[in-house]
């Protein structure tokens, strides 16, 4: 398959979000505005591309009986690395995803990833399948993070297109789960996925 | 897969991933850890400087604490221009919030007056508690002296305008600045019994 | 009292699953039978409380005189994924009957972020129970991964009794499973939102 048609399988076939239905937590719980669901797609992505990378490299030298228990190590090394980068760089975003960003150590896309695709291809493809489904989660956490900001907050990005409040509801916890539900029925009718 | 699944084979390989990843991690520890603590501090000092009168000292540099009950004390961050103190932050909190523990830098000049209020962390509910960051809310503060303006919302006979539908995480902030405005006097009490 | 606000505010207030999103995973892939909903419930209690025990320990008495508290991210997870295995194959040895309830569980536990979650919340956050805020000590945080695991137990249950009603009801074609479980979950969430501000 060619690159490109492995970064447009993950982002509209094998959509994490909407298809896979993977990575339900960071999902619901940062998408409170679409600023916070974009860094926490940008966040989750370098982490693939990256786990995607050197997995694929070190796969060929691990005995099959381990290879979980080593996966998860180079997983979790670099969501830390993540930890401490956006600490540095981006302290504000990084607070504000908080506690999602150890997280993403436990996020079955990660480790679905190096399971079935970066352990068996090389290495070009599995960054390109890494980008492919970060790419694919990244646009349906700003989507449900804009939809939600739009309906409960009266504004897009930060920007503020309307006086007063929106439906608060759509900020809080139950606004998540709605959104994501509509969503994927829009995404299932569009892509005759049903 | 090219490696068999021995004994030996196992730990060896899980080892080696185990030595690198520590490895790769420490590098990164050391190479990140200056500028984490450089965001902390620039954190702390861009909220000072949003909360006191101009200065030209480092308030971070002379930070001291003031006890305001037994195992409780605030920071204080004292301000001074050309050696003249000219106001005080004080990095107060309280529990009282909805969900938990509100952190509010409170900055007073030297007559006691508020002169700007900035929130460093809560978790307060998006869109009701958490409006206490917006200008809105805190801007009513500002050029208030808490001993003529009652630190107490307008429901329980004060001068707070409480934010709509959020009157717990208004009266946490009340408290805040309540127990920073307690401590902004111990310490200008003290200044003045030693002159 | 103190125990009493840290058990109400774990499972009603902040629900671990309707209100900090964490576990939604199992909640929506294990939740169509009451029977398996109270078999992962249980085996998440088990494990969460033995897992923060763990992690409390590794936290106070290595990490941090070690200064390498950066290394948190990857000690626990690794240490949660061997407690897992660890679990299993006691179990499996001391008490078939209950390893026969609980383990074919127990592997989808270590992928559920709410075991970690909890272990990096209790380590890492000051908790105000009523009183000053102060940073949970060994036995608090037990409790509060108990009853957090709980407040898993009660949504995962009340969810899977509403799913299996939901079996015999005609849902629209394109919101067959996933969106209309999600829904529903919405609307649950709803209902915890009335809880806020109890405690």
């Amino acid at each position: 398959m060619s690159k490109g048609g492995i970064i447009l399988k993950g982002l509209v076939k094998d959509n994490p979000t909407f298809v896979l239905v993977l990575g339900m937590c960071p999902t619901l719980g940062t998408t409170t505005s679409a600023i916070n669901g974009f860094g926490m797609g940008v966040a989750t992505m370098f982490v693939l591309i990256l786990s995607n990378i050197f997995i694929s490299l070190v796969a060929g030298g691990i005995p099959d009986k381990v290879r979980i228990p080593c996966y998860i190590v180079i997983i979790a090394s670099f969501v830390t690395i993540l930890q401490l980068v956006m600490q540095a760089f981006v302290p504000s975003m990084y607070e504000v995803l908080g506690l999602f960003i150890p997280l993403i150590v436990v996020n079955c896309i990660v480790l679905g990833r190096a399971e079935a695709f970066a352990n068996k291809n090389g290495v070009l493809d599995s960054a390109c399948d890494g980008l492919g489904v970060g790419l694919g989660f990244t646009c349906a956490l700003t989507l449900i993070g804009l939809v939600r900001e739009i309906l409960g907050s009266g504004s897009a990005f930060g920007f503020k297109f309307m006086e007063g409040d929106g439906i608060l509801a759509f900020v809080l916890a139950p606004g998540a789960f709605f959104v994501l539900a509509y969503l994927m029925v829009i995404f299932r009718k569009l892509t005759g996925n049903l | 897969m090219a490696v068999e699944s021995s004994f030996k084979n196992m730990v060896l390989r899980l080892s080696e991933v185990c030595l690198v990843c520590s490895a790769l991690l420490g590098l990164v520890y050391g190479v990140t850890k200056a500028p984490i603590e450089a965001a902390a501090v620039a954190k702390t000092n861009a909220a000072i400087s949003s909360v006191v009168p101009a200065f030209d000292n480092t308030p971070s540099g002379e930070v001291f604490k003031v006890g305001l009950s037994e195992g409780d004390s605030l920071t204080v961050y004292p301000a001074s221009s050309g050696g003249v103190p000219v106001g005080f932050a004080v990095e107060s909190n309280t529990n009282r919030g909805f969900s938990g523990t509100v952190k509010v830098m409170v900055g007073f000049d030297i007559e006691g007056n508020i002169c700007g209020t900035s929130v460093i962390s809560h978790s307060e509910t998006p869109g009701l508690g958490a409006k206490m960051t917006d200008p809105s809310f805190y801007e009513q503060f500002k050029g208030k002296n808490p001993s003529s303006f009652k630190l107490t919302v307008k429901k329980d006979g004060g001068d707070i305008d409480a934010i709509t539908a959020a009157t717990i995480s208004s009266r946490a902030y009340a408290d805040a600045l309540s127990r920073a405005y307690a401590v902004f006097q111990s310490i200008t009490c003290k200044s003045e019994c030693n002159e | 009292m103190e125990i009493l606000i840290i058990i109400i505010s774990a499972i009603f207030v902040n629900n671990i699953v309707l209100t900090q999103f964490l576990g939604i995973c199992p909640f929506l892939g294990v939740s169509t039978k009451v029977d398996t909903a109270m078999g992962m419930a249980a085996a998440v209690c088990f494990v969460m409380a033995i897992s923060t025990l763990v992690t409390y320990l590794l936290q106070y008495y290595i990490l941090v005189p070690l200064g390498i508290e950066f290394m948190q991210t990857l000690t626990f997870i690794l240490v949660i994924a061997a407690l897992v295995q660890m679990i299993e194959i006691i179990l499996k040895k001391i008490s078939p009957a209950l390893y026969k309830a609980l383990g074919i569980f127990l592997p989808l536990i270590t992928t559920n972020c709410c075991v970690l979650g909890v272990a990096i919340m209790v380590v890492s956050k000051e908790f105000a129970f009523g009183g000053e805020a102060h940073m949970l000590n060994l036995g608090e945080s037990v409790l509060y991964s108990v009853a957090m695991a709980m407040g898993f137990g009660v949504a995962l249950i009340l969810f899977a009794g509403i799913r299996e009603q939901l079996e015999l009801s005609n849902v629209p074609k394109a919101f067959k499973g996933v969106p209309i479980a999600l829904v529903t979950a919405g609307i649950l969430a709803l209902a915890f939102m009335g809880f806020s501000g109890l405690v």
